[in-house]
């Protein structure tokens, strides 16, 4: 296989990529605080009498669904290059996912 | 690493092997047993139907022979034919060496084994399931016996093989294409198992939660589908029929292909509308998700749900058609043979063209209250799948024969198989559009004189007895063929189109000596058209890497076929939960054996392929 | 490239699980297994969806629930998540013993989850709240069992990498191994934000 460095000095390269690796690292830990924050949100909505469920509801829906992102796109990488097959069959997934539910919430009724 | 040139018993062989060309082999004999199998059945039900107030099969046993049928002719019969055609052709076509995960792939093909075998083991253990091929809840859960726990676990088991095989293809598609080999250049075959391996990843799922609440409500006590308790049996229909609708592409998208392949090798043109055919066979995939429930207009969802229901499956039938009108431009001003495959090709259009208009007709689901559960229901669904399943697997199996076994079937008995199998099928199916329109009721084991019924029957008895006179000279064919068939070169019909063409048939196990540089659609007719002998190679020769092959599929398969006999028999006898938990310990622990033992792989030096390449050439 | 090559931090590619062929089709088979598992879960959640109601008189799940043991759950969890990023972050720094320690963490903090669900299931069925009760129990306990039976098989195959790897250390054979296990592990992660939110605080609020 090719050589993967870029400068032919491999000590210069490792040096960059470690940096790299550690901002990547510092925005997991971001991603990471507000995925607790968007718990806690989500735990509190629901606790609080004030809200009625029909705010509640499509508001913790829509945190989990940011969490989720968040999960995927940093946590899983689905944000770097290469992930484009994976983003597809992720999102078929999604797909027939949210039309099972959408036809057992609508159409099983009885 | 090196070569060990061990000398193996072809059981052994067999039975470890991780050679896609042999996986295919094995499907071919599983899956076609399978189909004699289920073949033999349809015969019993003709016979029991042949006249009125028969009692050949009745009652109960009708009701299980009907059930097997149906079971057996789609999981265990269809579904591993295809796959013994993905897995002998795909590979070679898009110019790969191997599959993405040859463990897997084996693995795939014992759990569809296994499963199968534990589903006919009910014949011999009490009786087989008989709530018809769909299993609804409310016949399943009263249904006595064990017969439907055999449905429930079998199917458990052959699907989770259906699903590994679909992830396999699915990565061997993306990853392992030559160089050169981009996806709008891929052969139709290839795109069409493309497709149907992301159908198999999404539909094969639902299927197996659904398997699991039956499965839970029979064995555990559970309530998914037991109203008393708050359980809904409609759930089961859904969770089925998502899997069960998208099924159906999942076994004709690969007969298109097929077909794709043999109208244009046949025509000697260029296949019409290649990108359009892309297209549609991705539109009918996607589209294949949103109609499930059609099957289910009947239950009672309301106007507004059968409403879109209906239109989104009648608009499955733009694709089609766009695919039907570019096979008939491919053969226009074609230079046409009519060979074995390109008979069925030809016979496939206007027969399964019938079945897709039965199909719009059942999707107006007005009208569907009349046609729901009768006879005409079974006319529609057979002629699309036997007149466009079986047909190309038929075709296929005459198209690729030379290719997996290196041998010609023989054209004259080919042609009168043909022959025997079109007629055979017109007649059994046919008639019965206007026996179900007449209101004669699907899956009831008789009927009574002076109904209207009697001509209708008999005709239709009669053709399905032709239908298995073509098999028999099927069958024969084979025989012969493999006792003294004409050794078949590597461009065995010799206007071969497709890159499995250019290598020996059988293709030697690292198909290809050097991987091929593909310069377009159709790769090996461009470089036949330049003049050239082989394929422009893509690199040097060198020594090609292969996958060991492994007992563990095997064992691993035979852990959950031993565990599914404990867990079925654990409430009444003391011994089940033990011998299911023994079984799944089988199982994790040859799983644990894959994960902690390395398997590296070996080598065939450079100097073994040169060897063996010049006793092709020579 | 050979999968067995001894390495440095040098040598080591900047994406090691996907540096061999082998490694590239374990990992896009990977992704592909969790779309299907997406539907599979799917799957599961609309049946809870649509069963959630019939009790038959059991307990209601605003009854049932234990919130703040589902809390606490919830952060064993999610931290779990992140210990693994970290060991992914020691894996592409050629760090083998911190990869190690963060698996191992990550593997304390899911066995933690689990062990609390145990212990939730098990007063639930003290009240009354059986698999066989209703379809409500069935749906539920299949729904989070099932999720439950993943971070149990999660963290057995974790535990297994790290023994079998222990002595020889990160290469290009088992750095795609370590890097699916977790993503795994991530996407146990993101079935739970959904159970959560879908079973537990929606059955709160109704």
């Amino acid at each position: 296989m090719a050589n993967h460095t870029n400068t032919g000095n491999p000590n210069v390269d490792l040096a960059y990529r470690r940096k790299k690796n550690a901002e990547e690292m510092k925005h997991q830990v971001i991603s990471f605080v507000l995925m607790i924050a968007l718990t806690l949100v989500a735990f509190f909505a629901v606790g609080y009498d004030e809200f009625s469920h029909w705010f509640s509801v499509p508001f913790i829906l829509l945190l989990a669904a940011v969490q989720v992102a968040f999960q995927l796109y940093y946590f899983m990488h689905m944000s770097h290059k290469g992930h484009e097959v994976p983003a597809l069959f992720i999102y078929g997934g999604v797909l027939v996912a949210f039309l099972t539910i959408w036809a057992f919430m609508t159409v099983v009724w009885w | 690493m090196s070569t060990v040139a061990r000398k193996k018993s072809v059981i052994w062989d067999y039975l470890t092997t991780v050679d896609h060309k042999k996986i295919a082999i094995l499907y071919l004999i599983a899956g076609g047993f399978f189909f004699l199998v289920g073949g033999l059945e349809a015969l019993f039900i003709r016979i029991q139907l042949a006249k009125p107030n028969n009692d050949f099969l009745v009652g109960g046993l009708y009701n299980q022979v009907l059930t097997m049928h149906g079971t057996t002719m789609i999981f265990l019969a269809a579904m591993p034919l295809i796959f013994a055609m993905m897995n002998a052709v795909v590979p070679i076509q898009i110019g790969a060496r191997d599959v993405a995960f040859p463990f897997l792939n084996a693995l795939g093909f014992w759990l569809f084994f296994f499963g199968g075998v534990f589903l006919n083991c009910s014949w011999f253990l009490g009786g087989a399931p008989d709530a018809g091929w769909t299993s609804y809840a409310s016949l399943s859960l009263e249904s006595p016996g064990h017969g439907i726990d055999f449905y429930v676990l079998g199917l458990q088991i052959s699907g989770f093989g259906t699903l590994m095989g679909g992830i396999n293809f699915l990565v061997t598609i993306i990853n392992m294409r030559a160089p050169g080999m981009t996806y709008m250049r891929m052969p139709m075959f290839t795109w069409a198992s493309f497709v149907t391996s992301a159908l198999i990843l999404f539909a094969f799922p639902p299927l197996t939660v659904g398997l699991v609440f039956m499965m839970m409500d029979r064995l555990f006590g559970g309530n998914f589908f037991h109203p008393a308790q708050g359980g809904n049996t409609i759930i089961w229909e859904h969770l089925f029929w998502i899997f069960g609708h998208p099924e159906v592409y999942i076994l004709v998208l690969p007969a298109f292909g097929i077909f794709s392949e043999i109208f244009a090798t046949f025509s000697k043109k260029r296949l019409f509308g290649y990108s359009s055919m892309v297209f549609a066979t991705v539109l009918i995939g996607f589209l294949g998700f949103m109609v499930w429930a059609h099957h289910m207009f009947t239950t009672g969802m309301g106007p507004i749900a059968n409403a879109i229901f209906a239109v989104a499956t009648m608009a499955i039938a733009v694709p089609t058609g766009i695919k039907i009108f570019n096979w008939l431009f491919t053969m226009w001003g074609g230079n046409i043979r009519f060979t074995t495959p390109m008979l069925y090709a030809v016979a496939f259009i206007p027969s399964f063209v019938m079945g897709g208009v039965t199909g719009v007709m059942n999707a107006a689901a007005a009208a569907d209250y009349q046609y729901h559960d009768s006879y005409f229901v079974v006319a529609h669904f057979h002629y699309v799948i036997v007149g466009g399943v079986v047909f190309a697997l038929l075709a296929g199996v005459h198209y690729w024969w030379p290719k997996m076994f290196g041998k010609m079937l023989n054209e004259a008995l080919g042609k009168t198989t043909f022959w025997l199998f079109l007629i055979g099928f017109h007649l059994t199916f046919f008639i019965q559009h206007f026996l179900g329109l007449m209101g004669m009721p699907r899956r009831v084991f008789t009927y009574l004189p002076g109904q209207g019924f009697e001509t209708g029957n008999l005709i239709s008895t009669v053709g399905a007895f032709f239908m298995a006179a073509a098999t028999i000279i099927l069958l024969v064919n084979v025989i012969i063929t493999t006792a003294k068939g004409k050794k078949a070169e590597a461009d065995a019909w010799g206007v071969g189109r497709t890159l499995e063409w250019a290598v020996a048939s059988p293709p030697p196990e690292y198909n290809f000596a050097q991987t091929p540089l593909v310069r377009g659609l159709d790769a090996l007719w461009i470089e036949k058209m330049e003049g050239k002998k082989g394929l422009t190679p893509a690199e040097p020769l060198g020594d090609i890497h292969m996958p060991n092959s492994s007992i563990l599929p095997f064992v691993i398969s035979l852990g959950l076929f031993i565990a599914a006999f404990g867990f079925m028999y654990h409430n009444q006898h003391s011994w089940g939960l033990f011998v299911g938990i023994g079984g799944l310990l089988i199982t994790l622990g040859s799983m644990f054996l894959r994960s902690v033992i390395d398997d590296h792989g070996f080598h065939i030096h450079k100097e073994e392929i040169m060897e063996a390449e010049k006793g092709v050439k020579a | 490239m050979h999968a067995e090559e001894k390495l440095t931090a040098e040598t080591f590619p900047a994406a090691p699980e996907k540096a061999t062929l082998e490694g590239k089709n374990k990992f896009l088979g990977f992704w592909l297994f969790l779309g299907g598992e997406t539907v599979l879960f799917a799957s599961l959640f609309a049946t809870y969806l649509a069963l959630r109601d019939k009790t038959a008189g059991g307990p209601p799940a605003h009854e049932l629930f234990r919130m703040p043991l589902v809390f606490v759950a919830t952060m064993l969890l999610l931290t779990s998540s992140l210990t693994s990023v970290y060991a992914i972050y020691h894996m592409k720094n050629f760090d083998f013993k911190k990869m190690q320690l963060w698996f191992a963490i990550t593997v304390l903090l899911g066995a933690g989850f689990l062990g609390l669900e145990i212990f939730e299931f098990n007063e639930y069925v003290h009240e009354g709240h059986v698999f066989t009760k209703s379809a409500f129990a069935s749906s539920f306990y299949t729904l989070v069992g099932t999720h439950g039976g993943h971070v149990a098989f999660g963290l057995l195959w974790i535990l297994t990498l790290m023994i079998r790897n222990a002595k020889r250390g990160l290469n290009l054979y088992n750095a795609p191994k370590f890097y699916v296990a977790s993503l795994y592990w991530h996407f146990i992660d993101v079935v739970w934000v959904f159970i959560f939110t879908v079973v537990y605080l929606m059955g709160m609020v109704g």
